[in-house]
C-alpha cells in the first residue's frame, strides 16, 4: 500500500488532520460549539465552491470563508438569543450560495462531490505540505493559549471569575477552529468534517478525566479512523470517508452503551 | 482591626432603574460578615462590582494593600455529564503543564476540602455540596487572604450546608481568611457568621449577626 506515492500522501496529511481535528474536537466539545462546526462546514463548502468559481484552490476558499463565518457566528451565538435559529439560517444561507457558485462556475458534478465528501486519495506533495504547516499552525495557536483556553472551555464562569480574557480565547479558538475544518474537509469533506471534530472528543468525555487524557483518547480515535478508513478504502476500493464515519460512529456507540451500561450498575 | 475593604457612596443604576445608591460600609480583617437581603436586591450586583467584573456609577471602594480576593460564583455549568475529575476541575486554576509546588498545592487544598479521598469522581456526578467545596478549593489555589462565596449554600441539603459552613469557619479561624458570606438564610448566617450587611431597598446596614434579629423582625 504504501509504494503508492498518493497512499503515502494521504496518510500523512491524514494524520496531521486527525491530531488537529481530535485537539481542537475535545474544545468543540466543551464549549457546546458542535452545532457551530457543522454550519463552518457548510460555510467551507460555500468557500470551496467560491474558490472553484474564481479559479484557486478549494482549501483557500474555504479558509477565507470559514475564518469570516467563525467570527461572525461566533459573535452572534455568544449575543443572540436565537441561536439555534440564527445559525441556521445562516447555514442555510451559505449552503444555497455553495451550489450557487459551483453552478455558474460550470465545475462537473465529480468536482462538487470531492468538496462534499473528501478526496484524500487525490492530495499532491504540495497539498500535503500545506495541509501539514496548517496543522502545526493550529495546534500551536491552541497551545499558546491553553491554560485560559483550558479554563475558559471547561469552568466558563469560574474562568471569568479570575479574570481570565475570555473574550480573546473565543476569538483565538474560533480562528483555530475555522481553519480545523478547512483542513479536516480535504480529507472527510466539508459535509462531514464535523465527524472528526465531535465524535472523538465526544467518545473521549466518557474515558477521560483530565484535559490531557481526552485529548489523548480523542486524537487516537480521530487516528484509528483515519488510517483504518484509508486502509479499507485502499482495499475496497469504497469511499474513505464512508470508512472514517462508521468506523467513528461505531466506536462512538460502543462507547456510549458501555458508559450507560457501567452507570446503571 | 484593621479594615480590609472601604467603600464610599457606592451607587449602580441600570438604565433608569437604581439597584442601589450611596452604600457605604467596611470589612474588618480576619472577620466573617453576612451579605443578606431579599432576592433581586442586588447582591449580585454589588459582588461583581466589588470583583470588577462591573462599574459602579459612581462611588469607591478600595482593597487594603495585598489583599488578593478569591471570589465563588453562585452558579456553574456543570451537568452531570460533565467529565472532569474533581481534582482536574480544581486544577483548572493552574497551569496545564503542572510542577511538584503546584501539584503540591492542589493536593494540600483537596486535603483542607476534604475532597482528596474522592479526588477522581467526575464532577458531574459529585454531590452538590462536593461540588461547591470542589468551586472553593478552586478559588483557595490562589491563596486569598479574602474569600466572598455568592448563595454557596443555596442549592444544598441541610447536612452539605453544614459541612461547608464548617469548613468557611475553619478557613477563617485557621487561616485568617476575610469571609463576605452572600445568602438570604438568616439561620445559617447567625450560626456561622459574626457580622452582616442588610442589603434592601436600595440602602445597606451594618451590624453583628448576633443583633440581627431584633434590629429587623
Amino acid at each position: 500500500m504504501f509504494a503508492f506515492d498518493f497512499m503515502r500522501n494521504a496518510f500523512l496529511a491524514s494524520t496531521f488532520i486527525a491530531i488537529t481535528c481530535g485537539t481542537v474536537g475535545v474544545y468543540v466539545v466543551a464549549r457546546n460549539f458542535s452545532f457551530l462546526a457543522h454550519t463552518l462546514s457548510e460555510i467551507g463548502f460555500a468557500g470551496a465552491a467560491f474558490a472553484v468559481w474564481l479559479g484557486i484552490g478549494p482549501l483557500w476558499g474555504m479558509l477565507l470563508f470559514t475564518l469570516l463565518g467563525s467570527i461572525s457566528v461566533g459573535e452572534l451565538s455568544l449575543h443572540s438569543d436565537q441561536k439555534e435559529s440564527s445559525i441556521s439560517a445562516i447555514s442555510a444561507l451559505f449552503t444555497g450560495l455553495g451550489v450557487l457558485f459551483l453552478a455558474i462556475s460550470g465545475a462537473n458534478s465529480n468536482y462538487a462531490t470531492n468538496i462534499l465528501f473528501g478526496s484524500i486519495v487525490g492530495v499532491d506533495k504540495q497539498g500535503v505540505i500545506q495541509l501539514v504547516v496548517l496543522s502545526v499552525i493550529v495546534l500551536l495557536m491552541i497551545f499558546s493559549i491553553q491554560r485560559s483556553l483550558n479554563f475558559d472551555s471547561f469552568d466558563h464562569i469560574g474562568a471569568v471569575a479570575h479574570g481570565v480574557k475570555t473574550g480573546l480565547v473565543s476569538v483565538i479558538f474560533l480562528i483555530a477552529l475555522a481553519m480545523s475544518v478547512s483542513i479536516g474537509a480535504q480529507i472527510v469533506g466539508s459535509l462531514l468534517v464535523f465527524i472528526l471534530l465531535t465524535l472523538p472528543p465526544a467518545t473521549a468525555n466518557y474515558i477521560g478525566k483530565t484535559i490531557g487524557s481526552m485529548i489523548a483518547w480523542s486524537v487516537f480515535f480521530a487516528l484509528i479512523g483515519v488510517w483504518l478508513g484509508l486502509y479499507l478504502g485502499f482495499i475496497t476500493n469504497l469511499p474513505v470517508t464512508f470508512f472514517i464515519a462508521v468506523i467513528e460512529v461505531v466506536i462512538y456507540l460502543v462507547t456510549y452503551f458501555t458508559h450507560l451500561i457501567k452507570r446503571s450498575l | 482591626m484593621s479594615d480590609i475593604l472601604e467603600v464610599k457612596n457606592l451607587s449602580m443604576r441600570f438604565d433608569k432603574k437604581t439597584v442601589f445608591s450611596d452604600l457605604n460600609f467596611n470589612l474588618k480583617k480576619g472577620s466573617t460578615t453576612a451579605l443578606l437581603g431579599p432576592n433581586g436586591t442586588g447582591k449580585t450586583t454589588l459582588i461583581s462590582i466589588l470583583m470588577k467584573m462591573l462599574a459602579p456609577t459612581t462611588g469607591s471602594f478600595k482593597f487594603a494593600d495585598g489583599v488578593r480576593l478569591g471570589y465563588v460564583p453562585q452558579f456553574r455549568n456543570i451537568d452531570a455529564e460533565y467529565p472532569l475529575s474533581i481534582e482536574a476541575f480544581v486544577g483548572l486554576n493552574a497551569p496545564t503543564f503542572k510542577k511538584r509546588e503546584v501539584k503540591e498545592a492542589i493536593k494540600n487544598q483537596l486535603q483542607e476540602t476534604n475532597l482528596y479521598e474522592i479526588r477522581h469522581t467526575r464532577m458531574g456526578e459529585a454531590s452538590g455540596g462536593q461540588k461547591q467545596r470542589a468551586y472553593l478549593a478552586q478559588a483557595l489555589l490562589d491563596h486569598p487572604n479574602v474569600i466572598i462565596l455568592d448563595e454557596a449554600t443555596a442549592s444544598l441539603d441541610p447536612m452539605a450546608k453544614d459541612e461547608l459552613m464548617k469548613l468557611i469557619r475553619h478557613l477563617n479561624e485557621k487561616h485568617n481568611i476575610t469571609v463576605l458570606f452572600v445568602t438570604h438564610d438568616v439561620a445559617l448566617a447567625q450560626k456561622y457568621m459574626q457580622n452582616y450587611l442588610y442589603l434592601i431597598n436600595g440602602h445597606i446596614e451594618q451590624g453583628e449577626m448576633a443583633q440581627f434579629k431584633e434590629a429587623y423582625e
